[in-house]
């Protein structure tokens, strides 16, 4: 005799399953992996041409223009995170399988993570150093952009769950999002500054790791409840 | 006490019952706004540094304490909304946001126009407090944005209590990361601060404002609520009977 519960698939193995396909899609349409980081390298170059670059200048602006940059190139690319599946259907076979839903959301910002918040940190040192920014502060860059990142996919997912049955969803979005990521934003831009000016930034570090790990306590729940009720 | 929940809950029962509950606040907040304005003016005295220019506190406080308490009660109200599902609740919810709103703008307008001769400037950026007024505001427009962009009530009640949720936890959030960002670029400005203890001439017309402001907040909040009723119900029986009954039986 079969036990019918051996046939039930195991809570992770449903995360891993969507994550894995939401990857798999991302490697089928690069696209929508690299424009997000091409519009984070312009952004990065407008400034230069808008404000001067002076070394002096640039040094001085360099971990807040990165920061923003990074924040408005994470928000472009949260935009497509459940839309794609909202306009096919496939989200309602997600929202009536039986793995609860936190876990199936979690595992599509997971994915959304890997191919928008990773690839951001990994671009992050080249645009840094064109800033004149030294070595041992891009690495702290890089840890500030890695929290925080992680903190903005999964912050940003509760908004575009809210928005993506919606006509006027990237505007609104935005407006959704800006607000709740501003303490991302001035954490980490701060902390980038302070390892800039050789003080101590310790405490930025840990804020934004206690940021990201509330995040991925509770953000969750928010994006199922919001999925649920967009869904309706 | 649960029926009479229940009973307050009920929307024609609410319908009915809100000019009287709304008037029986709007009296003695007005009072009390009456006597906070003009002995705030007028009788108290002026304050040894700041002069005459301290008295924009008798509004800027207690716009500012409004504009934290409407956006507790959005939430909490949203939430009630959600849990126990419960009609009401969304509809005060939704006639708290405007009104929050506003009293973040009138708290930011009196703080910039008292900025100016304290501190030489219309906005400080440097000030916490003033940055996460700002920040509020967006979370007040993000939150309305979100219920007018969605055509279905009772999906936009639900999906705008989540929003309200969240950013409750995030306001607090907000305030603290903003405090902290402020003490790495203090030397701008030294604010003008009062001793701890005030003066009692300036304190109780303050005291008299904020809960006046406070009683008139939740007058307007009632009457708010009961258009936002009369709204949500029109196609309902009720509405119909009571708009085809006479003058003299609403």
């Amino acid at each position: 005799m079969t036990n019918p519960e051996r046939h039930m698939p195991s809570m992770t193995s449903g995360l891993l399953a969507v994550a894995r396909r939401d990857l798999l899609l991302a490697w089928k349409r690069p696209g929508d992996v690299l424009n997000p980081l091409f519009f984070f390298a312009m952004v990065c170059t407008l400034f230069p041409l808008a404000v001067g670059p002076s070394a002096e200048q640039l040094t001085f602006s360099g971990p807040g223009v990165l920061w923003v940059a990074a924040l408005l190139a994470m928000l472009i690319s949260l935009n497509s995170l459940f839309i794609s599946d909202f306009d096919d259907g496939s989200l309602e076979q997600l929202l009536i399988s039986p793995q609860p839903l936190p876990l199936v959301g979690l595992g599509k910002t997971i994915s959304h993570w890997l191919t928008s918040g990773l690839p951001l940190v990994l671009v992050s040192p080249i645009v840094a150093i064109t800033y004149r920014m030294p070595g041992d502060v891009v690495l702290v860059l890089m840890l500030t952009l890695t929290l925080g990142t992680v903190s903005l996919s999964l912050l940003g997912s509760i908004g575009a769950a809210l928005t993506v049955g919606l006509h006027r969803g990237t505007a609104l979005l935005s407006l959704l999002i800006l607000p709740l990521s501003m303490p991302v934003l001035i954490i980490g831009a701060n902390t980038v500054s302070l390892a800039a000016g050789n003080e101590t930034y310790s405490a930025g570090i840990w804020a934004l790791a206690a940021y990201a790990v509330g995040t991925l306590s509770l953000a969750p729940y928010a994006t199922a409840a919001a999925l649920r009720i967009s869904n309706e | 006490m649960w029926k009479w929940f229940h009973q307050l809950a009920s929307p024609p029962h609410f319908y009915r019952i809100a000019p009287t509950f709304s008037l029986v606040l709007l009296l003695p907040g007005l009072a009390l706004i009456a006597y906070g304005v003009y002995a705030g003016l007028f009788l108290a005295p002026m304050d040894y540094q700041q002069g005459d220019a301290f008295r924009i506190i008798y509004i800027h406080v207690p716009s500012a304490y409004l504009s934290l308490m409407a956006y507790m009660i959005m939430a909490v109200a949203g939430g009630i909304g959600l849990i126990w599902r419960m009609k009401l609740a969304h509809a005060v919810a939704a006639s708290a946001a405007p009104l929050g709103a506003w009293f973040t703008f009138l708290a930011l307008a009196t703080g910039s126009i008292w900025g100016r001769p304290m501190w030489g400037t219309w906005w400080e950026w440097a000030d916490p407090r003033m940055m996460s007024e700002l920040i509020l505001l967006f979370f007040y427009f993000g939150y309305m944005a979100l219920r007018g962009a969605i055509d279905d009530t009772a999906k936009a009640d639900k999906a705008s209590a989540v929003l309200a949720l969240v950013g409750v936890i995030n306001v607090i959030i907000v305030h603290y990361s903003v405090t902290w960002w402020s003490s790495l670029h203090q030397g701008q400005t030294i604010m003008a601060k009062e001793g701890p203890a005030m003066d009692p001439g300036m304190l109780y017309p303050l005291l008299a404002n904020i809960f006046g402001f406070t009683l008139l907040f939740g007058s307007l909040i009632l009457r708010r609520t009961r258009t936002e009723v009369l709204f949500r119900e029109r196609r309902t029986r009720w509405v119909k009977e009571m708009i085809l009954a006479p003058e003299g039986q609403r």
